[in-house]
């Protein structure tokens, strides 16, 4: 054996030698992204349990993968597009992705496919008690408008030289719903999977810092004190119907929902029907932990430097607090002009729970209600705008995947 | 509108660059097309609300009705209902405990249960008497 050779293959195959030729420093910047996004997840308790995922994905795929020649790495992005390369060889091949991918190339299968996105909507529905929306209907007039900044990051991503597909991927963003993004965007627009989700979950992290001042820009104090009755208490049979009533129009509507809908129903019907327990709660616990595991990691191998660190990354970045910003300001107004409509008998500030993003949404309304009047709960109140949100934001994307698919 | 859509979903089988009045007519469409599904769900919601609204309505008639006889037997005990909190998550019906032993408990099952106490729902408290 010759040893010299032998250190000379292993230096040159290593990552450390990787760094230094062919833009190797780009995967030291993503490096150094994925360990600012541990620090956000762990110190700070950004999503955490998507966010840790997202950022160690993102931090295993920069230290494997440096080229289409990087046989060993974990993700190989080269795969992907060939898989979406209708002149290629490999086009819609899951059999050369099993054959040839890493362990986050198959694990990748899943989100490729619409099965975690989905299944984390199932665990969302037997998580979510949607009393407060049935107990107050309005409550989805407040969800749809704050899908404003959907449609306003669309028109701006398409002004900014963003494709259909592309656009409508990130438009989705301001629905403020992690799932439905990756949803839509892995058919639309895979090719902007990650910086789609990190910026999505991401922002929804964020939403106790982005959405207070634009809350109180756009309501007055004698809005923000606005304390609301309480709502008529809803019967265990309301709650079962519920679910199939939603699952059947909105499907119905817009057949593109049905994987979103359809679990996000299934998982609360299974909560509600009360001869279950055991299916719901695997639904909420184990099978929501490891789908969250599969889906966090995976996204975030998606991070490769080479497709990550450009342009498009920081419209996508953009755009999507734009997107936050006016989904926001949506169900603000919404929210005002039914203060105005029902002469002030609902507070404007639970609009803002419209964003999905459930609960934290829905916590923030109750935080500003409360810094307002100290005696005011809004909570409950801002949960039927709050789950409101997670309907319209898949309705917003069911269009959009029809539109465009 | 219903044209400019129709040109974009036929022209999707190939992502390509919308021009911007397209893109401007899709984004308010799409607007449009949330709140239309939206509201249909709201009216069927209420309608189903005002269904379950008069049922328990005459659910509740119904006992009334049949609970007047009892009340005149004279072994049963009757007492007037507890004034319901203003401002409080749900409405408890307190049983012979006092109001300020059933804020702790609801204090301590909130703590317990490390949840909001305004996020849970106590239907009533009750001593159990040996």
């Amino acid at each position: 054996m010759d040893i010299l050779e032998t250190l000379k293959t292993l230096w040159t195959g290593s990552g450390f030698y990787s760094f230094m030729v062919d833009g190797g420093w780009k995967n030291l910047v993503m490096i150094a992204v994925a360990c600012v996004l541990l620090f956000l997840g762990i110190k700070k308790k950004f999503e955490p349990l998507l966010l840790v995922g997202i950022a160690f994905g993102c931090l295993l795929v920069n230290l494997s993968y440096f080229g289409p020649d990087s046989s060993d790495a974990l993700y190989h992005p080269d795969l992907w597009t060939n898989f979406l390369n209708p002149e290629h060889a490999d086009y819609h091949s899951y059999g050369a992705i099993l054959a040839h991918g890493g362990l986050l190339d198959i694990l990748y299968i899943g989100v490729k496919a619409g099965i975690y996105p989905s299944l984390i909507f199932m665990g969302v529905g037997a998580m979510t008690d949607f009393g407060p929306l049935i107990s107050n209907p309005k409550s989805l007039l407040l969800g749809a408008a704050a899908q404003m900044g959907v449609f306003l990051a669309f028109f701006g991503a398409t002004l900014l030289g963003f494709n259909g597909n592309e656009a409508a991927s990130i438009g989705i963003i301001g629905g403020a719903d992690g799932p439905t993004a990756i949803f839509l965007t892995t058919k639309l627009a895979p090719n902007l999977l990650g910086p789609i989700a990190i910026a999505a979950y991401s922002y929804m992290a964020l939403i106790p810092m982005i959405q207070p001042p634009l809350m109180r820009l756009l309501t007055t104090e004698k809005e923000r004190q606005v304390k609301m009755e309480q709502t008529r208490v809803v019967s265990k049979t309301e709650k079962i119907i519920f679910p199939i009533i939603v699952a059947m129009f909105v499907i119905l509507l817009l057949p593109s929902t049905a994987p979103l809908i359809g679990c996000l129903m299934l998982g609360n019907l299974w909560r509600e029907c009360g001869v279950t327990e055991r299916l719901s709660d695997t639904v909420q616990n184990a099978l929501m932990n490891i789908v969250t595991v599969f889906l966090g990691i995976s996204v975030g191998a998606t991070t490769a430097a080479n497709s990550f660190l450009n342009l498009q990354t920081l419209f996508i970045i953009v755009l999507g607090l734009t997107a936050f910003c006016f989904s926001t300001i949506g169900g603000l107004l919404v929210g005002k002009l039914m203060y105005v409509v029902t002469g002030g008998k609902i507070n404007p500030l639970i609009g803002s729970a419209g964003v999905s993003a459930v609960p934290m949404a829905a916590r923030v309304a109750q935080m500003e209600g409360q810094k307002a009047n100290p005696s005011n709960f809004l909570l409950m109140h801002a949960m039927g705008p709050n789950v409101a949100g997670v309907i319209g934001s898949a309705i917003a994307a069911g269009f959009l995947l029809a539109v465009f698919k | 509108m219903m044209n400019t859509l129709s040109i974009a979903v036929a022209a999707a089988q190939e992502p390509r660059m919308l021009p911007l009045g397209e893109a401007a007519a899709t984004a308010v469409f799409g607007y449009c097309v949330v709140f239309f599904g939206l509201v249909i769900l709201m009216t069927v919601l209420y309608i189903t609300g005002s269904i379950f609204k008069s049922m328990d309505e005459k659910a509740k008639n119904a006992s009334k009705a049949a609970e007047t006889p009892v009340k005149s037997a004279p072994a049963a005990e009757t007492k007037a209902e507890q004034p319901k909190a203003p401002g409080s998550a749900g409405h408890v019906k307190l049983h012979d405990v006092p109001d300020r032993e059933a804020a702790m408990l609801m204090a301590i099952v909130a703590d317990k249960m490390q949840k909001p106490i305004n996020e849970l729902h106590f239907i009533s408290i009750k001593e159990v008497k040996d």
